[in-house]
């Protein structure tokens, strides 16, 4: 049942078994007070135990091609440039291929790696270095094959536009345990933002406090962050002791607590405008942990932002969200094929990806943080060759893709799932988009099934009606 | 918790009662389940007993909690909760009865979930059922352990639901303080608190009431002048006139418009990945319109819904159908368009549901309606009314030109000048003859200063092959590779040193359709040109030649531009392109920095980097050489050129080609001319989407699971069964539809749309779920007054303006806001309305405000939307390259609700105040309280601007003191004068900031910044500084931006 106040924010019998968690108290404080006297926030805590407690998404937007990366499948090679069996594609739709495709082996090598002999292409070679410390899911899949609709999926749990997206559950499940970071962090690398545009991050039907807060990678981290040009701190502050003045003196005539927290949150605003600032200097990095990663200062990268995402779970934000874009290998061009553009993300992303996890680990932070790495789909193990296109390319693909994850209690080492010859369909153990948001929640200390907020008359859950954990998965 | 509705069963607790503690905590709480269990449908307001209604409270308990072990697919202990018949007979399949249905202490089931003892209690090594959840479920068996067959669910269980009900009239209250009252509303209010034991609130001052009523209204803070003339009018009617003033203001119409554009879901982009823009803008102004017309509720409704349909549509009824083309288009790649049409309709039956019947019908696209009485099939049966429209995915017709008329009258003189024009034109043709055959000869003796030469080696270095022509001239062919680098090597005859290098882009038949370019869009984009001085002996080195300045008859135009200039910047990633110039010869001229003696042997080398991809790659070339060193003058018309080669004089088949060149370009027609083109690139007329019906109508199918590829049974159109049915000659059509939406026996639409009206001048609906007047939704806290408006509407003819002026001329809304620590205990929501409602005021308004405040506000009415300052890097949209271009002219200051809409980039500021992205309707947006709000009222450039400008604004005032100015500054933000405390903090701030900018004078000018724009030149900048740093603070108090 939804309160219907309609200046304050909706607010429910949320997790009803919880005690006060330490997400109220951090909620309360943080960009989580909503509008209307004397509510609280709806952080609990969570449910039961909780391996993990935060997440560090990496989302490859446009998808990188599995079948290039991680699920090697030597019968491609038998059959490159071959039309695929048609028994494959039988009421197949397509996003861009038309007519019978031909198979496309992949140009790369793959190699076992570590003790855990997990297979991994030549693209990665930072990634295979640290192989005993993954959990390789080969058998995800999804139920859409456009970017927007399945990056939204993925993200929401629903494809449906207006669902919230998982950090603002978590956001709304655990809050911050950060003063003054917001819990739900956005970061983007790669020229674009992801397909699905703002509804990745957004927080549907739950309060607005709750979505994603977008820092940026150009001028101000968080916008508006900066005092205007030609006023400096003092001013700055004597303006805003003038505001709390005024604002109080307006309060004890009014009543009205709503002025209480915009003057609670005036405050929090020159606190950001301190800590933010502070959380993007890299300055007080060794150059040992910047060229592990491969960070360049000032410079925009997938790499500064991974390091980014380290030092906001640092500082208690609750999910970090990354998105790189340009996986979306179809093969038109060289912008876009396997043999140039494919091993070019690789770069861009490889030796940071794998950093993130190590310099977690050796900070005894990976234990109770998850890292997820992965598109929002797969692609096809046939060429596209879109209007006769000379380049190589898969097109997308909903069957089968590959993700790999660290840390939170995952199983390490472990390759879970399998598809068949071509890689087409999953043979074993298919995870679904729900069934990686239960898993993932599971380890958070969150049943996905108890985790509901109520709107429009329906309890709604991250995990939609589906979902459930794979408890092979975890160690 | 609202003391009227706690139950009996709650507050006559005595204090000892094991309940006590839990009661007194739901009352502080306000906690929701027992709210609503309490809640009593509207015509039992009075009644006593407390109902707990199974289906919403306590079936979800059991399902959370129980089903797991007894259930469908386990019956532990032979228990089975989820069925009534099995649940009332008992564990043991039936042999031990665990609800004594009136005897809640002796039920079993009762005893395990709240027993102490973790062995016993129920469920089992689990957290236990919270408090309230264990009283709800006593309650429940206490009241008879009601449990309705589920399988009647479709049959009328919820058609006693209050709200499918037709409104009923009821005699006026009579409450005892009628000297309160001041209109019908005030009887069914103060008849409430009265029965509350509660007094109303006194009358707010008069400043706070004119504030109020003018952000209501318009949505702008009153003028100083308005508050003048309104504190001086001390008449009877003073209020009562003011209300009619802001009625009849064209910003009524804007304020309400607001209001609606985001149930409209209106937006200038289409949504999804590409996010284009599309031209919808005539919707958002005929909305405006008709609220300013006060157009009736019905009407409104009817041409929005099937306007289109009317006989005889005009233009305006068609452009009202865009409501429901503001739907999202997905134009990705791989998009069916099916699946896409079929979600817009989708979208249209729900927005429908919402809109007029608050209802939420989505739910009933997968599956027939868990709570509320809508089942799969009523769905599809709403859906068909929209599933026969002619808009498909992924393009965005049908569009209909739509001028205004102001537009069309325009049109018209312009069609009618062109015309005169050309006329005027040719007649001078006639008589130019020989002044064309001057201006032939002078060309053909420009053209004779260059000299063609020909390259002894061509290579390409990615793919193409160059092969040289018979003429001289150097094509493209073969390999089409995506960027390269053409080279060319020459052997310049002795003679007067070389000027200039020209290089003419030619057309060939065997290009793409017969441009220049290799590229299918005939574009080209030449990066960078190199040339080098070749050693006359081998070994030596070579030597680079500089270049001075490189010109062309033609470049193309917009952002980025693409400059004959760029090919010799030394930045690769910038060139000359022609695009919309393709298809023509062009050609480009360099000059060298410093002539080039020629000698014999004398080699160069020419490099041509074409960088851009997508095989915009040069065609066809042919080069030249000239020792005259240029005039300043631009190069020649590359077309021009080749046809004076062919055939310099006149008499050829080329004479037209010649003669338009030449009317084009000699400076003796210049005016006429000029003012021709400027005629031809007036603005087009606007486009707008418009619905338009199939001529044959599609079948609609039920759609399983709402899949469009599992169409079920097919289905007629129609609305849901619970609701009373359309008559019998209804077509069933959109417009059988609207007038349904409208008819008299509709329970739903005039309640739902005279609470959102109720909503937005109190604050709250009187029920407080403005989209959810289903099972699920908040019960009406008036019911009665909920439906003497719904029936007062309808007999006012719908009209907007006078349900809205019934319900500001109450002594209800006219009650002060401020919030006794009494009512803040009782009544924290205000839905007894106890008092005037207090609230942060929306988005767009937070930027009106200012604007107003501040002098800068644009006042016009309509037109296509507008681009405000906002951060860069905020648009940035996956395969469109499309840009804010911020406006510089009067249109960086209009209303917030013209802001140009981007759905997958909304205009920042307005996402930090909850505005929504209008991907979908939003019913009610959801406000929050962060310090991203503080940031961006603080620090947002277009804020501080507006702080510049009102501080330049008291400057400017005829006011002697700082007292006096900071005053006014004060009352342009808040409408109320300051105390002496206030004026005591903000002199103090201001005496402050005068010493700090009289001492940084450099800050001061960074800080005011474009006093042109905002109309602050010639004041001191230090003095400016000062007052901007206070009127930044007046800008962010909270009263500023609160409506009280």
């Amino acid at each position: 049942m939804q309160d219907p106040n309609k200046r304050g924010s909706s607010r429910r019998h949320f997790l009803k078994h919880a005690g006060s968690g330490l997400g109220v108290a951090a909620m309360g404080q943080l960009l989580g007070v909503p509008a209307s006297a004397g509510q609280q926030a709806a952080a609990r805590g969570p449910h039961f135990a909780a391996k993990a407690k935060r997440v560090i998404y990496l989302h490859m937007a446009g998808s990188p091609s599995q079948l290039d990366l991680f699920d090697e499948k030597p019968a491609l090679a038998k059959l490159d440039g071959k039309e695929i069996p048609t028994r494959f594609i039988e009421n197949e739709r397509f996003a861009f291929i038309k007519g019978v495709p031909k198979v496309l082996a992949s140009p790369y090598k793959f190699k076992q790696h570590g003790e855990s002999g997990a297979n991994i292409s030549e693209l990665l070679p930072h990634l295979a270095g640290i192989a005993d410390k993954l959990t390789i899911v080969r058998s995800m899949h999804t139920e859409q094959f456009n970017h927007g609709p399945a990056q939204i999926f993925l993200n929401t749990g629903s494809a449906t536009i207006g669902r919230p997206s998982f950090g603002s559950w978590l956001s709304y499940a655990l809050g911050s345990e950060s003063r003054d970071l917001p819990a739900f962090v956005v970061l983007n690398s790669g020229s674009y933002l992801p397909s699905g545009g703002a509804s990745c991050w957004g927080s549907g039907f739950l309060p607005s406090v709750h979505q994603g807060v977008r820092f940026r990678s150009q001028g101000d981290p968080v916008l508006f962050l900066s005092n205007p040009e030609g006023m400096d701190a003092r001013t700055r502050r004597r303006s805003l002791d003038a505001l709390a003045q005024l604002n109080r003196e307006h309060l004890s005539d009014s009543g009205d607590p709503e002025i209480e927290t915009r003057i609670a949150q005036y405050e929090l605003s020159e606190r950001m405008q301190t800590s933010v600032p502070a959380l993007a200097d890299l300055g007080s990095e060794s150059q040992a942990t910047l060229d592990m990663y491969g960070v360049t200062p000032g410079q925009a990268s997938f790499a500064t932002n991974a390091l980014m995402a380290r030092r906001l779970i640092e500082r208690g934000s609750r999910f970090v969200q990354l998105f790189h874009w340009g996986w979306d290998s179809h093969g038109t061009g060289p912008g876009d094929d396997i043999m140039t553009s494919l091993p070019l993300r690789c770069e861009q992303t490889d030796r940071a990806s794998a950093a993130l996890v190590a310099d977690l680990e050796q900070r005894g932070l990976l234990d109770e943080t998850l890292v997820v790495w992965g598109g929002e789909f797969g692609r096809t193990p046939m060429n596209e060759e879109r209007n006769g296109s000379k380049f190589f390319g898969r097109d997308h693909h909903p069957h089968a893709f590959t993700i790999w994850m660290a840390g939170g209690g995952l199983k390490p080492g472990l390759t879970y799932g399998a598809t068949d010859e071509l890689g087409y369909f999953i043979e074993a153990n298919p995870v679904s988009v729900n069934d990686l948001h239960a898993t993932l929640l599971h380890q958070l200390g969150l049943d996905h099934e108890r985790l509901t907020y109520s709107h429009q008359g329906r309890d709604f859950r991250l995990t939609d009606v589906a979902g459930s954990v794979h408890r092979a998965l975890l160690a | 918790m609202i003391p009227s509705l706690t139950p009996p069963a709650v507050r006559p607790l005595p204090a000892g009662s094991p309940w006590a503690p839990i009661a007194t905590l739901l009352l502080c709480l306000g906690t929701q389940p027992l709210f609503a269990a309490t809640g009593a449908p509207a015509t039992a307001l009075q009644a006593d007993t407390p109902q707990v209604d199974f289906k919403r409270q306590i079936e979800p308990i059991l399902e959370q909690h129980c089903w797991k072990c007894h259930g469908e697919k386990k019956q532990k202990a032979g228990l089975r909760l989820d069925t009534k018949k099995a649940a009332l007979l008992g564990a043991d399949f039936g042999a031990e009865p665990v609800i004594l249905p009136g005897d809640s202490s002796g039920s079993r089931l009762l005893q395990v979930i709240a027993a102490e003892d973790e062995d016993e209690r129920m469920p089992p090594r689990a957290a236990a059922l919270d408090s309230d959840q264990i009283e709800l479920i006593r309650q429940w068996i206490q009241a008879g352990a009601s449990w309705p067959d589920p399988t009647s669910k479709e049959q009328g269980l919820f058609t006693d639901h209050w709200a499918y009900r037709a409104p009923q009239p009821s005699p006026l209250p009579t409450p005892g303080q009628m000297d309160w009252v001041r209109n019908e509303i005030d009887r069914f209010v103060l008849q409430r608190l009265e029965a509350e034991g509660l007094e109303p609130s006194p009358e707010a001052e008069r400043e706070t009431l004119l504030r109020r009523l003018c952000l209501d209204l318009t949505g702008l803070p009153p003028t100083p002048q308005q508050i003048e003339r309104f504190l001086a009018d001390d008449s009877e009617q003073a209020y009562e006139d003011l209300v009619d003033r802001l009625l009849a203001s064209p910003h009524y119409g804007e304020r309400q418009a607001r209001a609606w554009l985001d149930l409209a879901r209106y937006a200038d982009t289409n949504g999804y990945e590409k996010d284009e823009r599309r031209s919808i803008w005539r919707y958002r102004d005929w909305v405006i319109d008709a609220y300013n017309a006060d157009m009736g509720f019905e009407q409104f409704t009817l041409e929005q819904i099937a306007g289109d349909l009317l006989p005889n549509a005009t233009l305006e009824q068609q452009i009202a159908t865009g409501f429901h083309r503001n739907t999202m288009i997905n134009a990705e790649g791989g998009v069916d368009p099916e699946e896409s049409r079929v979600a817009a309709v989708m979208d249209r039956a729900n927005t429908t549901g919402s809109v007029w019947l608050g209802s939420t019908l989505a739910c009933a696209q997968c599956h027939t309606h868990k709570y509320d009485p809508f089942s799969h099939r009523d769905y599809y049966r709403l859906f068909a009314y929209f599933n026969s429209s002619e808009d498909v995915g992924p393009g965005d017709g049908p569009r209909l030109l739509a001028p205004t008329s102001q537009m069309q009258k325009r049109e018209e003189l312009a069609v009618a000048e062109l015309a005169q024009l050309d006329l005027e034109l040719s007649a001078w043709e006639a008589s130019m003859e020989t002044k064309l055959v001057q201006a032939l000869a002078e060309a053909s003796e420009r053209e004779a200063d260059w000299k063609q030469i020909v390259p002894s080696t061509y290579t390409s270095n990615e793919g193409s092959t160059l092969a040289l022509l018979n003429e001289g001239t150097i094509l493209s062919l073969g390999g089409n590779p995506s960027m390269g680098t053409y080279e060319f090597s020459f052997e310049l005859p002795a003679g007067p040193a070389l000027q200039r290098l020209r290089l003419e882009a030619l057309t060939h038949p065997t290009l793409p359709e017969g441009g220049s370019a290799r590229s299918t869009h005939q574009n080209f984009v030449l990066s960078e040109v190199h040339l080098d001085l070749l050693p006359l002996q081998a070994g030596a080195e070579e030597v680079p030649i500089s270049l001075a300045r490189a010109s062309a008859d033609y470049s193309q135009p917009g952002t980025p531009t693409w400059p004959a200039q760029a090919t010799i910047d030394g930045r690769p990633g910038t060139g000359w392109a022609i695009g919309s110039g393709v298809g023509q010869p062009h050609q480009l001229v360099i000059e060298l920095e410093a002539p080039l003696e020629l000698v014999e042997g004398r080699r160069v080398r020419l490099r041509l980097d074409q960088n851009y991809g997508g095989a915009h790659m040069l065609g066809h070339l042919r080069f030249s050489v000239s020792s005259e060193s240029g005039d300043g003058s631009p190069p020649f018309d590359g077309r021009i050129v080749q046809l004076l080669r062919e055939a310099p004089l006149l008499g050829g088949e080329h004479d037209g080609v010649l003669r338009e060149w030449f009317l084009r370009n000699t400076p003796l027609l210049k005016e006429p001319r000029d003012r021709k083109r400027e005629l031809e690139a007036r603005d087009p007329l606007p486009t707008t989407l418009v619905m338009r019906e199939l001529e044959t109508p599609r079948t609609t199918h039920i759609l399983e699971r709402g899949s469009f590829l599992s169409p079920g049974k097919a289905v007629t159109p129609g609305v849901p069964g619970v609701l009373p049915q359309p008559d019998a000659d209804s077509p069933p059509n959109r417009l059988g539809l609207a007038r349904w939406l409208t008819s008299p026996h509709n329970p739903l639409t005039a309640r739902v749309t005279v609470n959102r009206l109720w909503d937005q001048v109190f604050g709250r609906g009187l029920v407080g779920t403005t989209e959810d007047f289903g099972t699920q939704g908040e019960l009406p806290s008036h019911p009665a007054l909920l439906d003497w408006l719904a029936l007062q509407f309808q007999t006012d003819d719908w009209s907007t303006k006078r349900i809205l002026r019934r319900m500001v001329l109450s002594a209800t809304y006219r009650q002060a806001s401020k919030l006794s620590e009494e009512l803040r205990k009782r009544d924290p929501q205000n839905r007894l309305l106890a008092r005037g409602a207090r609230y942060r005021v929306e988005a767009e308004m937070v930027r009106d405000i200012a604007l107003s405040a501040s002098g800068l506000l644009n006042p016009n009415i309509g037109g296509p939307s507008v681009f405000p300052p906002q951060p860069e890097g905020v648009w940035q949209i996956t395969y469109n390259a499309d840009s804010w271009m911020t406006a510089t002219d009067e249109n960086r200051f209009r209303r917030g609700l013209y802001t140009f809409w981007r759905r997958t980039a909304p205009y920042p500021t307005f996402m930090a105040f909850d505005a929504t992205s209008r991907e979908l309707a939003c019913l009610r947006r959801s406000p929050s309280n962060t310090p991203l709000q503080a940031l961006a009222l603080l620090n947002d450039p277009a804020f501080i601007e507006a702080a510049v400008a009102l501080a330049g604004r008291s400057l400017r005032a005829p006011a002697a003191r700082d007292e006096e100015r900071m005053t006014l500054a004060f009352r342009r933000c808040t409408g109320r004068s300051p105390n002496a405390e206030e004026q005591r903090v903000l002199l103090q701030l201001l005496v402050a900031e005068r010493e700090h900018y009289a001492m940084d004078p450099d800050a001061a000018r960074q800080l005011i910044h474009s006093p042109a724009a905002l109309g602050t030149e010639g004041l001191d900048p230090s003095e400016l500084a000062a007052w901007t740093v206070v009127c930044n603070v007046l800008l962010n108090l909270d009263e500023t931006i609160t409506r009280s």
